[in-house]
């Protein structure tokens, strides 16, 4: 007992914290508590995934199995703890500006990441369910933070009714799954897809497991909700809905698809390279008739996820390395792009309309510059660090015999490639029109500033994040 | 000096940093310390890259000046130069102190504009340079996005349309290459280019989606660099974007784009296609050369009726290119040299074109062909340099000109007599677009008002071409400073590709085919 707690201590030391907080934050001076309580759950957020990060080795498994902690589940818990301490921070300002900053913001983030943690340790299918479903509560109320707002609820309610409806298709597929391999232990169905052929049940279990997790990666034709979620929440919100429940949704994806069904690679990689093909052009094309930077940017997440998707298609260690590094480095460049969008306002109220940045780089060439550099990563261009990103998925789908997929993948990027740079269309060929102002908040711009460097420096140095990929990559493919 | 070619790289870019971080203000001082660090810095960088061209050892077939560094993600930063690369070099950091030059008018945002400049220099010179496959890449898709900015930004008034349809008709056919050299990385298990030269690509034909490929992998990875290399020469019928962006594209990054943009893709099948895939080439060889015949006659007959002067002299960029791809894919050592050859030398005359359009657009603010007339009564130096360019354009003996179209000329002739002798129609189209261009707008009655009170060339427009007319003249009569440095290089290029398609005995399994597709029928 003992040593399954310490297995999972992180996530204990922080459901502690929240439990505490939530309750002293009510007992006394509610919202006022708010910033300072958003820079502590940042702070032990970050100390964790620190911790996290430099401590573990090995293997260790907790309750029977059901909790597995490996390279894997630290990579990715590092990704998301420390992205989501660097989004709440971020939008601190922002929201406290607008009367938005309640007390449970933080809290509710951090029980979220909380669930994420259990999401990409899990080692069964109850677990997996469990650590879902408190992200997703969690997020569900995130996302209808504003309450005064008709869009703010209406994105929440939206989001809610169809989570709810993909974790009834994953549970439906994870019954399925306990129906035909007798377990929910992963360690026990890949056993039993191991001997011989994969039953029918079984493969109906997956489809359905595979449904219920591209609705949480917002992967085409499970992605409806991604829109109209991104450009009713608050942008801070946004933000983190771009990046850690994104990094967790994927981590858990492979993790279930390998240590579960690493036998079978060939029935579902199939499915998955389909989803990857429809989320990168999908992703592609719709986001070019986009207005609205958050929608533009919830399509241009769509098609990221697409990109990720390669990698977990190919079924190989060099695939989930792959995806584990272009998740990095995806986050990253969100960050620096959210910081950007969330300083954007003209008479203090948030403006997303892309056409209110036209002529932006004449009356502030630095930030556009940066947020130059940020486009053109997210489209894949050399010398940015997003083109590395691509490269990588795109070598592992050709390794993995799956040409086609890269081509599909580079098509899809040239047609991706339009719309970023309209936004540096308007940005420097602009005509005159209406102006933005930009928010002189040394935190977002710090934040910024950070993402756009990284995209230039990356190229130099990736600071171990490849290696550290290939070890978490080698625990999980078998 | 271990590491000249970084150094000469790296100069541009870093001066390109230091304008970008300490350099303020838009009035007219910091405008004019732009335009001088900028001068100051491809100045230098020319003169250190002398270093490159004086310690070169053109006998040795190898690369020189190598280095090596360790690079993120398991790949390699890896520099060098030989025979075929090193001229590209040094007519890159030859012709961008005059480009920035030929940008001392430029009054709106001049700092952004050096810079975009200034990075570009480094990533053309990447590109010759790198020897590595994704550092060459990176290089070459790099240079996109500052080209897209210059013609986005200080462009003529269809910019828009013409930096958009840049960026995506460059990127498109790039990424098919991506693709390739990913496969080619799985295949040989390495980027390295010195490597991947020896690395020999299989050939066995297979079949695609019911589709006989002949000559196999060689074949499909052949095409995956064509896409992309044939957009960036530009080759018929996947031009059309170079016309829309010469025109567009301020003066001086149309002489860039001209004079260097496109040698990249010269450069792409030197270093890439014709070495590394000798079969996939030998298969195609008949289809590339009459595409550069029809490019060489069709985009001639197009110049012809132009009412714009950039975009003639764009057409005629693409007629020249024909020759540049028919002598490469040859594949004997006159038609390698003289496509080498040709590109050194557009790049010097084009540039120059395109300057002299520069100098009337400059006064008149007009590019169209009948605002012009009589010039040569108010602008007699003008008419005199533009003369002498005409007659390099045409190829007339004396000039560099005539030495690239002869040399391609003489090689594609042994291969492939039928398309030599269309092609050769194309040296008169030429003869007739760019002479008739001349009388329009030099000679004839001085008629139009607005002309009466124009200009000659000043001094600094004297000095920028100074420098374009001594090379033309010099490479047109005395030939041996360029084919002595490529030389054994190209020799060793064409030798090995012909050992390659010898010992494959190609020809004979095509035939075979054909043979068997006979029986069939």
């Amino acid at each position: 007992m003992q040593a399954d707690l310490s297995v999972i201590l992180p996530e204990i030391i922080l459901a502690i914290y929240v439990m505490a907080a939530l309750i002293g934050a009510v007992y006394t001076a509610k919202d006022k508590l708010a910033p300072m309580l958003v820079w502590v759950t940042a702070a032990l957020m970050a100390v964790l995934g620190v911790w996290i990060g430099t401590s573990g080795s090995g293997t260790t498994e907790a309750f029977g199995g059901m909790i597995v902690d490996d390279a894997f589940s630290r990579f990715a818990k590092v990704a998301i703890l420390l992205s989501a301490a660097a989004v709440m921070v971020m939008g601190q300002d922002y929201m406290s500006k607008r009367g938005m900053l309640r007390f449970e913001y933080p809290l509710l983030v951090a029980l979220s990441a909380i669930g994420m943690m259990v999401m990409v340790s899990a080692g069964d299918l109850m677990a997996l369910y469990m650590g879902l479903e408190l992200q997703s509560l969690a997020l569900y109320v995130v996302a209808a933070l504003r309450r005064d707002s008709i869009k703010s609820t209406e994105a929440g309610l939206k989001y809610f009714v169809l989570g709810a409806l993909s974790s009834g298709l994953l549970l439906y597929g994870a019954s399925l799954v306990y129906g035909f391999a007798g377990t929910t232990l992963f360690s026990g169905i890949i056993e039993v897809a191991q001997h011989g052929e994969v039953t029918l049940g079984l493969l109906f279990g997956i489809v359905f497991l595979i449904s219920g997790l591209a609705f949480k990666v917002s992967a085409v034709p499970f992605h409806m909700w991604t829109p109209d979620v991104y450009e009713g929440a608050p942008t801070p919100v946004t933000a983190f809905f771009a990046s850690a429940p994104k990094v967790a949704a994927m981590g858990l994806f492979a993790r279930v698809m390998h240590d579960a069904f690493g036998h079978a690679v060939a029935d579902w990689s199939q499915i998955v390279a389909l989803l990857a093909v429809l989320s990168m052009f999908l992703g592609g094309v719709a986001a070019i008739g986009q207005t609205d930077l958050k929608r533009l940017m919830a399509y241009s997440s769509i098609a990221h996820m697409g990109y990720a998707l390669i990698g977990l298609a190919a079924g190989t260690e060099l695939g989930i390395q792959a995806l584990l590094i272009y998740m990095s480095i995806y986050v990253a460049m969100n960050i620096g792009t959210f910081a950007f969008i969330m300083m954007l306002h003209r008479d203090g109220k948030p403006v997303t309309d892309i056409r209110a940045l036209n002529q932006y780089a004449k009356r502030e060439p630095g930030r556009a510059l940066g947020m130059l550099v940020l486009l053109f990563s997210l489209a894949g261009v050399p010398p940015m660090l997003g083109f590395f990103g691509k490269f990588f998925v795109l070598r592992a789908a050709v390794e993995a015999d799956m040409a086609w997929l890269a081509i599909a993948g580079v098509i899809a990027s040239v047609i991706g490639a339009y719309y970023y740079l309209r936004i540096v269309f308007f940005m420097y060929f602009g005509s005159e029109g209406v102006e933005v102002e930009t928010a002189r908040s040394p935190v977002l711009l710090a934040f910024f500033s950070a993402g756009a460097a990284l995209m230039l420096i990356g190229v130099i140095s990736t600071f171990g994040l490849e290696g550290a990929a290939a070890t978490a990559a080698a625990m999980l493919v078998h | 000096m271990d590491n000249i070619l970084s150094i000469v790289t790296f100069i541009p870019a870093l001066a390109a940093a230091v304008m970008a971080l300490l350099m303020r203000g838009e009035d007219e001082a910091a405008q004019r310390n732009a335009k001088y660090v900028a001068l100051l810095a491809t100045t230098i960088t020319f003169l250190v890259s002398l270093f490159i061209y004086f310690g070169f050892d053109a006998a040795n077939t190898g690369f020189q000046f190598v280095e090596e560094a360790e690079w993120i993600f398991g790949l390699k930063y890896k520099m060098g130069v030989d025979g075929i690369s090193v001229l590209f070099v040094l007519l890159t950091t030859f012709v961008m102190p005059l480009t920035i030059l030929a940008s001392w008018n430029v009054s709106t945002r001049v700092k952004e504009y050096m810079i975009a400049f200034l990075v570009l220099e480094t990533l053309m010179l990447g590109v010759f340079m790198a020897l590595d496959l994704v550092l060459f890449y990176m290089f070459f898709e790099a240079g996109l996005i500052p080209m897209f900015l210059i013609i986005g930004i200080w462009g003529g008034k269809e910019r828009i349309y013409a930096s958009f349809k840049f960026f995506l008709y460059t990127f498109f056919g790039s990424v098919l290459m991506l693709v390739a050299m990913v496969a080619m990385y799985f295949d040989a298990g390495t980027t390295d280019i010195t490597r991947l030269l020896v690395h020999e690509f299989s050939y066995t034909s297979f079949d695609v989606l019911g589709i006989h490929v002949l000559g196999g992998m060689q074949t499909l990875l052949f095409l995956a660099f064509f896409a992309s290399f044939a957009v960036k020469m530009p080759m018929w019928p996947v031009h059309t974007w170079l016309p829309d962006a010469h025109v567009q594209a301020p003066t001086a990054g149309s002489v860039v784009l001209a004079a260097i943009l496109l040698k990249m893709g010269g450069y792409g099948f030197l270093r890439f296609s014709l070495p590394m895939f000798p079969i996939g080439s030998e298969v195609m060889t008949d289809i590339i050369l009459w595409m550069s015949a029809i490019a060489i006659v069709y985009t001639s007959l197009v110049a012809m009726v132009q009412e714009d002067m950039k975009k003639l002299i764009a057409y005629s960029s693409v007629a020249h290119m024909g020759f540049v791809t028919m002598g490469i894919f040859a594949a004997n050592q006159q038609g390698v040299d003289g496509a080498i050859f040709q590109m050194l030398s557009h790049g010097f005359i084009s540039a120059a074109l395109f300057l002299c359009v520069g100098v009337i657009y400059d006064r008149m603010h007009t590019r169209d062909i009948d605002a012009y007339g009589g010039l040569v009564i108010r602008m007699p130096a003008y008419a005199l340099v533009f003369m002498f360019f005409t007659m390099g354009n045409v190829g007339l003996p004396g000039t560099s000109g005539f030495i690239g179209e002869f040399l391609t000329l003489m090689g594609v002739f042994q291969v492939n007599t039928w398309v030599a002798l269309v092609a050769t129609s194309g040296v008169i189209f030429s003869a007739c677009y760019a002479l008739w261009l001349y009388r329009r707008v030099v000679f004839g009655d001085l008629i139009k008002e607005s002309l009466k009170a124009i200009q000659d060339m000043n001094a600094r427009e004297k000095w920028i071409f100074a420098p374009l007319v001594a090379m033309t003249l010099l490479l047109g009569v005395y030939p041996s400073v360029v084919t002595d440095v490529i030389g054994p290089s190209t020799e060793a290029l064409v030798s090995s590709v012909n050992t390659a398609v010898a010992d494959a005995g190609f020809l004979a399994e095509a035939a075979e085919v054909n043979v068997a597709a006979t029986n069939s029928h």
